[in-house]
């Protein structure tokens, strides 16, 4: 059995981000590149999959679509303990674009299950792992917080409204996970990172593809008004805010 | 052409995001001069069907199949593409929720329609279309152009005013192609959390942070959910101590929510949790450091400790309904 895990390449979830060229472009200095937390999440997981000797898979391979920038995050992912890594050396345009890289590279390499993080912090799209399904013809599953194989199937715990279902997915499927999908990200050791230099990591270029959309602007959220502070000792004060003067409650 | 809007139903119910995912339809195809169209797989009664119409849906459409038991995302797709290309859809609306979620982007590909997805109000123009979304967790915005003949966009919840509108609906069952054959999900167990609010759906949210110091500490929370009817919420680091159940981690990583109303007590409020709380439309913050940043999202504050202030609050609370 083969995993893919799909990653991404996002600033620091607690990167304050700031815009250049008229809004246009993200502002890079002094930026920390770091897995998509999701994603990190989901190699996590294909890694205690594949510590089970009983679910007999014989590699976790993580792909990427970005330039030779996003190397060292890939690096990252092979010393983590992902056994090879893919590059699609392209910019992404937008997720419908990135989708198509990552079908056309892997089209052929017959993975039994694809794992991709449910959003980027980036653009908090929610979007490549469905369109990826969809493109290699796939099942998908979303909003997953659980892979197990039990016998050779894949069980999958899917969040619904108001609660979880179980749900039993013939193979090759691609399974978008959320929280819950492992406990906490997988650290690399020093041994890691030492082997992962020698991983093997295949750079393969670009299909000709078009975009569905462009992103034309950035904007600042607006600033919010000064917070309004109530005596501890009259709560009751906020109530009473809240019903007139928000009149929310 | 046409607005098609996917509105989803829970055991033959709809619920408030359904009406605001109609309204936000109906809004859309106003502004496009043409009809919404609202689509819902399964059956459903005709007296919850109406109810789409009085958010302005003039053409309500059942699919129905009796082979219809599970929700599979490629059969769903398969449905929902062969209403749209019937129904020449311009642009289809779902909701950015789990369904939506699952469903949007494969429809994306299978229509080659260009997906904004979470977006929170109409497109800024049609020609170009632009949408407007939320980026890097809440910390930009973004204008996006979508380029394609057909466009999806999905609907961030409670980002949208619920609109009635006086207009006739009718309301028709389609017979679709359902192929049993090619379900490639089966359920094996379903786990359902029942009587109680949906943190996604709530009006309000009353959500503890690590400044509850610990999990005994949370009954003036509960309390407090119980009488303004709201849900309960959490902090990361409380679920990641076991102290109150996975489902409630609201931030970056967990649930992203919008309600009217964010209580955030005990919490810091660091960039992660911000992000999943930040479209809320009033946070209360209740901390007993006054620099905590999670005073620069709030609009009401107390400084003090939460073990204090939530007794009196709730007392408060008591009187208020008492009377």
């Amino acid at each position: 059995m083969k995993i893919l895990v799909c990653i991404s390449h996002v600033p620091d979830t607690t990167t304050k981000v700031k815009f250049v060229d008229d809004l246009k472009k993200l502002d890079i200095t002094g930026i920390q590149w770091v897995i998509n937390p999701w994603d990190e999440l989901s190699l996590t997981r294909a890694l205690e999959l594949k510590d089970d000797p009983s679910n007999d898979i014989q590699s976790v391979t993580v792909a990427h679509v970005g330039l030779a920038g996003a190397e060292p995050t890939i690096r990252k992912a092979l010393a983590i303990g992902a056994d090879d890594a893919l590059r699609i050396n392209a910019e992404p345009r937008d997720a419908f674009y990135v989708a198509s890289q990552l079908a056309e590279a892997v089209k052929n390499e017959s993975y039994d299950l694809v794992l991709c993080g449910i959003e980027s912090s980036d653009y908090n799209g929610s979007t490549v792992g469905g369109m990826l399904a969809e493109l290699l013809g796939y099942p998908s599953v979303s909003s997953v917080s659980s892979v197990r194989i039990e016998n050779g199937r894949f069980l999958i715990t899917r969040e619904i409204d108001g609660g979880k279902e179980i749900v039993n997915v013939v193979a090759p499927l691609v399974a978008i996970v959320q929280k819950g999908i492992a406990k906490e990200p997988r650290i690399a050791a020093m041994r890691g990172i030492m082997m992962a230099r020698t991983k093997p990591l295949k750079v393969v270029e670009p299909v000709e593809m078009e975009s569905f959309t462009d992103l034309v602007s950035f904007e600042m959220p607006k600033p919010r008004a000064a917070c309004k502070f109530v005596d501890p000792e009259n709560p009751g004060q906020l109530i009473d805010l809240l019903q007139n003067e928000a009149k929310i409650i | 052409m046409s607005v098609l809007i996917f509105v989803e139903n829970w055991d033959g119910k709809f619920k408030k995001l359904s009406f605001e995912l109609v309204s936000y339809g109906a809004k859309l195809a106003e502004m496009m001069a043409t009809d919404a169209i609202a689509l819902t797989i399964g059956k459903v009664e005709n007296g919850e069907l109406a109810k789409l119409g009085r958010y302005g849906a003039s053409k309500i459409l059942v699919a129905v199949n009796e082979g219809i038991t599970t929700f599979d995302s490629m059969n769903f797709t398969t449905v929902i593409a062969g209403i749209a290309v019937q129904e020449d859809a311009k642009v289809l609306v779902l909701s950015n929720n789990n369904t939506g979620k699952a469903l949007a982007p494969r429809l994306s590909v299978r229509l080659k329609a260009g997906l904004g997805s979470g977006v929170n109000r109409l497109p800024a123009s049609l020609d170009p279309f632009m949408v407007y979304k939320k980026v890097y967790s809440g910390n930009a915005y973004a204008n996006i152009h979508i380029k394609t003949d057909v466009k999806i966009l999905t609907l961030s919840q409670n980002s949208f005013e619920l609109s009635e509108s006086g207009n006739n609906s009718t309301v028709a069952e389609v017979a679709v192609e359902w192929d049993n054959a090619g379900v490639k999900t089966k359920v094996v167990e379903v786990q359902k959390q029942e009587g109680k609010i949906l943190l996604t759906d709530a009006d309000i949210v009353i959500s503890g942070g690590r400044g509850m110091k610990s999990p005994e500490n949370w009954g003036p929370i509960v309390q407090l959910a119980e009488l303004l009817g709201a849900a309960t919420a959490c902090s990361r680091p409380v679920s990641d101590e076991g102290w109150r159940p996975h489902e409630e981690h609201t931030g970056q990583t967990g649930k992203i929510i919008a309600p009217n109303l964010y209580f955030a007590i005990g919490i810091s409020g660091a960039t992660q949790h911000l992000a999943g709380v930040s479209s809320s439309k009033f946070i209360v913050a209740i901390n007993t450091d006054k620099d905590a940043p999670i005073f620069a999202a709030a609009q009401y504050g107390i400084i003090g400790d939460a073990g204090k202030v939530l007794p009196k609050l709730v007392e408060a609370l008591q009187e208020l309904k008492g009377k």
